[in-house]
């Protein structure tokens, strides 16, 4: 009886190493959805007006709060109304081209639709003013953004990002008078600075991982 | 802002994106779009509204007011806002993570923080008496309708209908353009038409003009009133309520000389008798009555003695469900039974009659407690039961203790007669214009009036009403009415206190205040809220400095000692013969526990809550006694295992009309009675509320507004009804603990005895959240659970759902009763157990429902995947759960309405399909409590976190707080000898816990029960 | 090398019959072979590839319009949160019990009269537990996150909670699969192998001599496969009763009356092998008349497995009147309620059918007569079939509508959906049969030899001496 394979057959064995292959692809496209890419972290989004944090965080030292008011009471730190870039827009640059946008907008009453570039997902409920108050930086979650001429995330939040702080808050906690300061160093003793502010704020990890903090 | 609108991840490729934009729509256009039913028309208008020629008509014609609350807050900005929240909804993204924009303000509104919610003091009204409020606000969005704890009407209580009115304010369908003849029109129109018409007016002083609306309390409509009057002399007021107190005016009448109005002080009452009265339920001041009634029936440890209820009634009541002694009577017999009473009390004649052992039963207490007693004759019984009771009253010098008589809040014109006058002038063709401001007399009036045919004899005809309905379908012009959620205004209520309300948004769809029309009709230009100043400043609040105190009384929502003071009176004898009962079978009429008199026929959320003894939703019933069913020949099986919703249909003859719909047996009820709730059958309602139920208006004619002799014949057709509770009996598993007075203290429950458990014990150091509900005080209203829905954006599922048993409520009052012919009702609330050992909690494969240290069973929408084991293992069936994408509009759930968006609470995640949810104790309000006294470095404070059911509950009958705090309130309820938890047996450890339903009989009475 | 086809009723001598006598090596080959290379397909085969496309494409529809509308088409509720999909699923898994006893334990046990029908067994028990696999996944409320029940590192932070019983299911079932399959495919290859020598077409031959994995019958290869089949035999004994038994944890870890007992997981077992046998019984009976194989698989083959039926069934209503007993003698007011709503509750009448179908029927199996009966067993094996899927309506069902609070009670009615998806697995598991038979040798070739040589013999060979 003929042989049904000649030697070559061993091709076809050969093939189910591609197919093997093929899996890999698919891993490596399921990792790319945790990429920058994806969450474009590093990235910075076209928005209506150039707006550089660099420029004005640095430069100028505007403090965040002139800006972001809600920061320090509510759940949103705020983006300014047009009017609060207008109370200096209105007496200087007044004829950039690059503050065209805003004037429009003020003199039109229509908003400027920014592009969101930290965000969370809808069913994610995180509240700006507590984190503040426990010594928590604007500057841990949204990178310096003081170096940044566009503004782009830093960080990705993906879940665990969150649970690593609510695990070991110690790690990453200020002095309450620090939060806001963009220069600050942690120092060489973090983590027992870290545990004094907990004592001092009563932080309790057992409650900072309740699937409600943050879920509801 | 950004949370303006919170989804499910399985939501999130949902909702329109797109913002508003202004753009020149003309009326001709609009009005083709409307004819295609264009679903998205209620922004067309606000378009339109921002078009500029329209905005020059609107501005000349009705001045636009700004509410000086808001800071700079106009329209355009609320509709950013709204669009803001909408584009944020969920983009739609093919991406995997999309883009999604955020917009701010361009001048932030001043003292608006978004994030954070801000409460206003207004009132809303029901029948003209005014409930105090507290409107929860976000970003310019009211959210939620909370009671006034300075409001005596309110006491922070609300009942279900008042919780609803949110709710009414968004309706999509509600009309939203002015119209003639059914076609669109622009208010300029309208405005040159009446004016021209009133001008003619002037020579015979207004002799052709009628104005006909329900019952109204507003001090300033009334100061307008008096200022058209002056202008036209001649003209007429006419007024119309389907739920009218004639009897109780006309009683006073016979009593007095004069219509006062009685107001109870049942706080002092240590024997109540109730004569057809349903006051725990309905009437002015229910809510506070029911709060009054409540604190006098707590028992607990340092005040073990609670009053005693007798109620006499001719139908299946709230307040009879509370009775400690129940006599049911067809409701012609009521009126021989006050009579007995009355001699019985006042030349002590032993009851001959009947009810010989109840009646003197009842006599006796009575005496025993002159003073600290009081009688409570229901507005549907006839005015001679109203003169018998005052008489009563007086016999036992309860008059100055626990009845008041007031001068009355609303006019205390007879509606039958007015409405009547008011047809015969339209038939003598005397009325050549035709105001009708609220109401619906089209379909409530008088059947035999046929006032539907006689409005068409109006030469000009108006309307001022939320709904393009059946009223408004019958006149020449339409005008949108704002909600009291959108207008400024000024209400009294029951006991005369006086309010002002001011609006929460500005009106959505265009509407017009009662008070904007009449400023119109009097070439008053100025804004309502100049008006309503204006009336008060007359009125002379705070003399010299008006300013301060105005402000001082809208943040307090309460005119400071308006509240009318009691007269003095004298009792003149009831002498006419009493009538002799019918002896045939009779109808009783009585207004909807759910959508009232048909104003809220359109409100799903009322459509769903389920009717007290019934349990049945989006439908009105025949109720029946079980013994007459039996003599109809009518089979429904109340003692099956799971009791089917397929009722026959039958048809109810009144005087010669018909009208056909589904019989239910009502154990309790009293025999050869039928109990049917108006409100229903609407045509034009809306498309919740279009062809729901029969319509009882259809056979309700002048005579016997409220009973009157009917037959009733079955027609062998057989109708489904959407039952909530299949099973009316306990099956001896202690769900509630019965007691009677006397055993306060005795046999003390066990409740230190072992628990066992696999699992180690948990500790709960920190807060120690816990529920007590009080089943002695629960009188079954419903508050609890519209308050729910409103709070946890709980969806409505409609009534084919329901069927299916997929209703979404998060709590539930379950009502059982032990006997067919002769019940004792009892009610439970059950919200989530909030169980310790949770059943639930294991079997979740993907750990999306969880145990916290506070002792918190949480549900992480996000996490669930749907397998539901967690509803199957929870013994207590709290868990609810998306079989569809049920946060489309109810009804309508082919089709996304946008506006009902901004109605959601922001801080609770709006559930998509296929997840499992339930009560979550409110844990948003929880959340925000900790965050506020973290920030503020203290423990929360005992009654800082008050869940949505408890705030809304008349009764108090809820409890909560933290267990750990041996000073909270919960703790001392926790304690008390008699608290149990639900199947105790099953060591789930329920956080939740009851007090066993109380009683106290009279001795006398015992075996009689 | 065409053959005289046997296709009588091997003669009931009395002594066991399990090939009939006329058969040679050669004739064996090609009987069984030319149903595959040669033999045109009987018109029944293409009528039950008819009825099995038909109810695929009914589930391809139901499965879709599930996933656009939600589970809401189905006519589960609260407090009924599993209807048919749960029913269905346990029922399918139930099935695919068979194949894997007859296989392993069988095997292991030395039973030769396994051999002839094992191949049927094994495939019918792949398609089962894909049609059971199905419904766990369909019936979840968002079916496109299913993967959250592995346990996986993911950025969420999150396992699975081990406590679960579904958790454990998603093992059980998956181990299942994976080790039927294994052992299914090892045993085909040497008969891969001889088709591969038979065939005549080059495709043919392509595709089975790829399939065959290089098989040259060499002592080396019989010594290896031996020792593997042995190896996977005694791996997938286990798997028989632990499938079950986990499946059976869904309703005994729970609270609910009359899931909540400890009789479940032998009870479960007992109950998967009694339908799966019943299960073969339905598909051989027709099989060994269109391709006339009477003659290898014989009426003795029929009378053991009714055997095994009767034997498995009286376990299965052992348990019935167990959970009566304790219902009774427990005195726990919600296990009692249970068995009196379940006797004379809204669902009696598909209780008292159960009792007949599992209870009663089966005791006629007593009867040689009987069990030599093709009629008869053919009637049974639907009978058995009928009553194992309302066991679990009745477990499932009516422990559900009314459980702990009576406020809640209510009824489950199956919607048209429900019966689609039902009725499209059957259609599904049809088809896949019905195409194995037509493409791969539904009787293992090789061991029949193996049987007929120690028939010739008169006495066994240890296997692995065993030659072809």
């Amino acid at each position: 009886m003929p042989q049904v394979f000649n030697a070559k057959s061993n091709v076809l064995a050969r093939a189910t190493f591609l197919v093997a292959g093929l899996l890999l692809v698919v891993i490596i496209l399921a990792g790319m959805y945790m990429t920058p890419y994806t969450h474009r972290t590093g990235i910075a989004l076209d928005q209506p007006a150039p707006f550089s944090h660099k420029h004005h965080a640095k430069e100028l030292g505007i403090d965040c709060r002139y800006c972001h008011t809600g920061v320090e009471e509510a759940p949103y730190a705020g983006i300014p109304a047009t009017e609060v870039c207008m109370t200096c827009h209105s007496q200087i640059w007044t004829n950039s081209p690059l503050l065209l946008p805003v004037q429009e907008s003020y003199l039109k009453k229509i908003p400027l639709r920014w592009n969101k570039v930290n965000k969370v997902p809808d069913f994610v409920y995180f509240d700006h003013s507590i984190h503040i108050d426990r010594g928590v930086s604007c500057f841990t979650c949204h990178g310096n953004v003081t170096e940044m001429n566009l503004t782009f995330k830093t960080n990705a939040f993906e879940m665990l990002y969150c649970l690593d702080c609510h695990r070991n808050p110690e790690e990453f906690l200020r002095p309450t008078d620090q939060v806001f300061n963009a220069k600050y160093e942690a120092p060489p003793n973090q983590n027992d600075l870290g545990r004094r502010l907990m004592e001092q704020h009563a932080i309790d990890t057992k409650q900072l991982e309740n699937c409600w903090v943050c879920h509801r | 802002m950004e949370k303006g609108n919170k989804v499910n991840p399985a939501d999130e490729t949902r909702g329109p994106s797109k913002m508003p934009e202004p753009r020149r729509v003309t009326i001709s256009e609009l009005r083709d779009r409307l004819k295609n039913g264009d679903p998205g028309v209620w922004r067309s208008l606000e378009e339109i509204a921002d078009d500029e020629e329209v905005k020059a008509f609107l501005d000349q014609e009705f001045p636009r007011h700004t509410a000086p609350w808001m800071g700079e807050m106009d329209r355009r900005q609320f509709l950013r806002l709204a669009g803001a929240s909408l584009a944020l909804a969920g983009l739609a993204g093919c991406r995997i993570r999309p883009i999604k924009e955020i917009v701010p303000y361009v001048k932030a509104p001043e003292n608006l923080v978004p994030g954070i919610p801000k409460f206003y003091a207004t009132a809303l009204t029901l029948g003209g008496y005014a409930t105090g409020v507290l409107v929860e606000s976000h970003e310019g969005r009211p959210t939620k309708v909370e009671g006034n704890p300075e409001h005596p009407a309110s006491l922070g209580s609300t009942n279900a209908l008042t919780q609803a009115m949110i709710l009414e304010l968004y309706d999509p369908d509600r009309s939203q353009a002015l119209t003639r003849d059914g076609r669109y029109v622009t208010p300029a129109t309208f405005e040159s038409d009446v004016k021209a018409r009133l001008r003619r007016q002037i020579a015979t002083g207004g002799d052709g003009i009628r104005f006909l609306s329900p019952s109204g309390s507003s001090p300033t409509v009334e100061r307008l009133f008096a200022r058209l009057q002056e202008r036209y002399p001649k003209l007429r007021r006419h007024y119309w309520d389907a739920v009218h107190r004639d009897s109780v005016y006309e009683g006073a009448r016979l009593s007095f000389g004069r219509p006062l109005e009685p107001v109870y002080r049942l706080d002092r009452a240590n024997v109540i008798v109730s004569l057809d009265g349903d006051f725990l339920f309905e009437g002015p001041g229910s809510v506070r009555y029911s709060r009054d009634f409540a604190d006098r029936r707590r028992v607990r440890k340092n005040s073990p003695a609670m009053n005693r209820l007798y109620v006499v009634e001719s139908t299946m009541s709230v307040t009879g469900g509370m009775a400690d002694h129940r006599l049911a009577l067809r409701p012609s017999e009521v009126e021989a039974f006050a009579a007995a009473l009355r001699s019985a009390i006042r030349d002590g004649a032993s009851g001959s009659d009947a009810h010989g052992a109840f009646l003197s039963a009842v006599a006796q207490d009575l005496i025993a407690n002159r003073g600290a007693s009081v009688v409570i004759a229901g507005e549907s019984q006839p005015a001679a039961v109203h003169a018998l009771v005052n008489e009563i009253n007086a016999l036992l010098g309860n008059y100055g203790s626990t009845v008041q008589w007031i001068e009355p809040v609303v006019n205390p014109e007879s509606r039958l007669e007015s409405i009547r006058e008011l047809t015969a002038d339209l038939q003598d063709g005397k009325v050549e214009m035709l105001f009708i401001l609220e109401g619906n007399p089209v379909y409530d009036a008088p059947v035999d009036l046929q006032f539907g045919e006689a409005v068409r004899r109006a030469g000009f005809s108006v309307r001022l009403g939320l709904y393009e309905d059946e009223t408004s379908a019958r006149c020449r012009y339409h005008i949108p009415m704002a909600h009291e959620l959108e207008s400024w205004g000024d209400s009294r209520a029951f006991d005369g206190t006086a309010s002002i309300q001011q609006p929460l948004i500005e009106p959505l769809y265009n509407g017009v205040s009662p008070i904007k029309l009449l400023a119109m009709l009097l070439g008053d230009e100025r804004s309502e809220r100049e008006i309503v100043k204006e009336t008060w400043q007359l009125a002379g609040l705070g003399g010299s400095a008006f300013d301060d105190v105005w402000s001082a009384t809208l943040s307090k929502g309460v005119v400071p000692n308006s509240a009318f003071v009691a007269e003095d009176v004298s009792v003149s004898p009831f002498t006419a013969a009493t009538s002799r009962a019918s002896s045939s079978l009779e109808v009783r009429f009585k207004p909807d526990p759910t959508v009232f008199d048909g104003r809220f026929s359109n409100s799903p959320w009322l459509q769903e809550l389920p009717k007290p003894f019934l349990q049945a939703t989006w439908d009105n019933v025949m109720m029946v006694s079980p013994r007459t069913a039996e003599r109809l020949g009518i089979e429904i099986d109340l003692s099956a295992v799971v009791v089917g919703g397929l009722a026959p249909v039958a048809e109810l003859t009144v005087g010669g009309r018909k009208v056909k719909g589904p019989v239910w047996i009502v154990p309790g009820h009293p025999d050869d009675t039928v109990t049917v709730t108006l409100g229903y059958g609407r045509e034009l309602a809306g498309r919740v509320g279009n062809g729901a139920g029969f319509n009882a208006c259809q056979i309700r004619a002048q005579e016997g507004s409220w009973f009157a002799p009917a037959s009733l014949a079955l027609t062998g057709e057989k109708a489904q009804i959407a039952l909530t509770q299949h099973h009316y009996s306990m099956e001896n598993r202690g769900i509630v603990h019965e007691m009677e007075i006397g055993e306060y203290g005795h046999e003390e429950h066990d409740a230190a005895h072992e628990e066992m458990s696999l699992y180690p014990d948990r500790e709960y150091d920190g807060n120690k959240w816990a529920m007590v509900i009080d089943t002695t005080l629960c009188t079954g209203c419903n508050a609890c659970v519209a308050a729910c829905v409103a709070e946890n954006n709980i969806a409505t599922v409609g009534k084919d759902q329901v069927i299916r048993s997929r209703e979404m409520h998060w709590i539930r009052i379950d009502r059982y009763f032990d006997d067919l012919d002769n019940p004792r009702y009892v009610h439970v609330p059950v919200p989530c157990m909030q169980c310790e050992n949770a059943p639930c909690e294991v079997v979740c494969p993907v750990a999306a429902t969880t145990h916290d240290g506070e002792g918190l069973n949480m549900m992480v929408y996000n996490r669930c995947v749907g397998t539901r084991y967690c509803s199957n293992n929870c013994p207590y069936k709290v868990r609810r759960f998306n079989f569809y994408k049920y946060t489309l509009y109810p009804g309508t759930w082919d089709e996304e309405t946008p506006v009902t968006k901004l109605l959601r609470n922001p801080n609770v995640t709006v559930r998509g399909r296929g997840v499992m949810e339930k009560c979550t104790y409110c844990v948003q309000r929880i959340s925000a409590a900790r965050r506020r006294a973290k920030k503020e470095g203290r423990p929360i404070r005992d009654g800082e976190v008050v869940t949505a059911c408890q705030a809304a509950c008349p009764t108090q009958a809820i409890v909560f707080g933290n267990w750990n705090d041996p000073n909270a309130r919960v703790t001392a309820e926790k304690t008390e000898p008699h608290h149990y938890v639900l199947m105790e047996e099953l060591n789930t450890r329920p956080r939740t816990g009851y007090l066993p339903r109380f009683r106290n009989p009279n001795p006398a009475l015992k075996e009689a029960r | 090398m065409s053959q005289v086809v046997h296709d009588q009723e091997v003669s009931d001598t009395g002594q066991e019959q399990l090939i009939s006598a006329e058969h040679s090596n050669a004739s064996l080959t090609s009987k069984i072979g030319d149903i595959v290379l040669k033999q045109p397909s009987p018109k029944q085969w293409f009528v039950a590839l008819g009825f099995g496309l038909i109810g695929l494409s009914g589930l391809l529809v139901s499965i879709a319009w599930l996933l656009y509308k939600g589970v809401g088409i189905w006519g589960v509720n609260i407090p009924v949160g599993w209807g048919f999909a749960i029913i269905n699923f346990v029922w399918w898994i139930g099935i695919g019990h068979a194949g894997t006893l007859i296989s392993a334990i069988l095997l292991l046990m030395r039973q030769r009269w396994r051999t002839s029908i094992n191949r049927l067994a094994e495939t019918m028990t792949l398609f089962a537990v894909m049609c059971a696999g199905m419904f766990p996944l369909l019936h979840l409320g968002r079916p496109w996150i299913f993967y959250w029940l592995f346990p996986y590192p993911n950025a969420l932070g999150l396992w699975p909670n081990f406590r679960s019983p579904l958790v454990w299911d998603v093992f059980a079932v998956s181990t299942y699969f994976t080790v039927s399959l294994v052992f299914w495919y090892v045993g085909l290859i040497p008969d891969l192998a001889s088709l591969r020598d038979r065939a005549k077409k080059r495709i043919v031959q392509v595709a089975m001599g790829f399939l065959a994995l290089g098989w040259r019958g060499s002592a080396s290869h019989w010594y290896r496969y031996e020792s593997a089949y042995l190896l996977l035999a005694g791996l997938s004994t286990p798997l028989v009763v632990s499938v079950h038994s986990i499946v059976s944890f869904d309703f005994a870890v729970s609270i609910i009356p009359g899931w909540h007992t400890t009789i479940f997981p032998p009870y479960f077992v007992a109950g998967a092998v009694y339908s799966g046998f019943a299960m073969v019984l339905t598909i051989v009976i027709p099989l060994r008349s269109w391709y006339k194989l009477r003659d290898l698989i014989t009426i003795d083959h029929l009378d053991w497995m009714a055997r095994i039926t009767l034997v498995t069934g009286l376990i299965v209503f052992y348990g019935y009147l167990t959970e009566i007993f304790y219902a009774w003698y427990s005195g726990n007011v919600f296990e009692s309620f249970m068995m009196a709503n379940r006797m004379a509750g809204p669902y009696s009448p598909l209780y008292w059918s159960l009792i007949f179908c599992n209870g009663i029927a089966p005791q006629i199996l007593w009867w040689r007569a009987a069990r030599r009966n093709i009629i008869v067993l053919f009637a049974m094996s639907l009978i058995v079939n009928i009553g194992m899927w309302l066991e679990r309506f009745i477990i499932v069902v009516t422990s559900l509508h009314a459980d702990f609070m009576p406020s809640s009670w209510d009824m489950y009615t199956p919607t048209f959906w429900d019966i689609l998806t039902y009725v499209g697995t059957i259609g599904f598991f049809l088809t896949g049969m019905v195409l194995f038979v037509r493409l791969l040798p539904a009787i293992p070739i090789a061991e029949m030899k193996h049987l007929l040589h120690q028939k010739m013999h008169g006495h066994s060979h240890e296997p692995e001496e065993a030659k072809a």
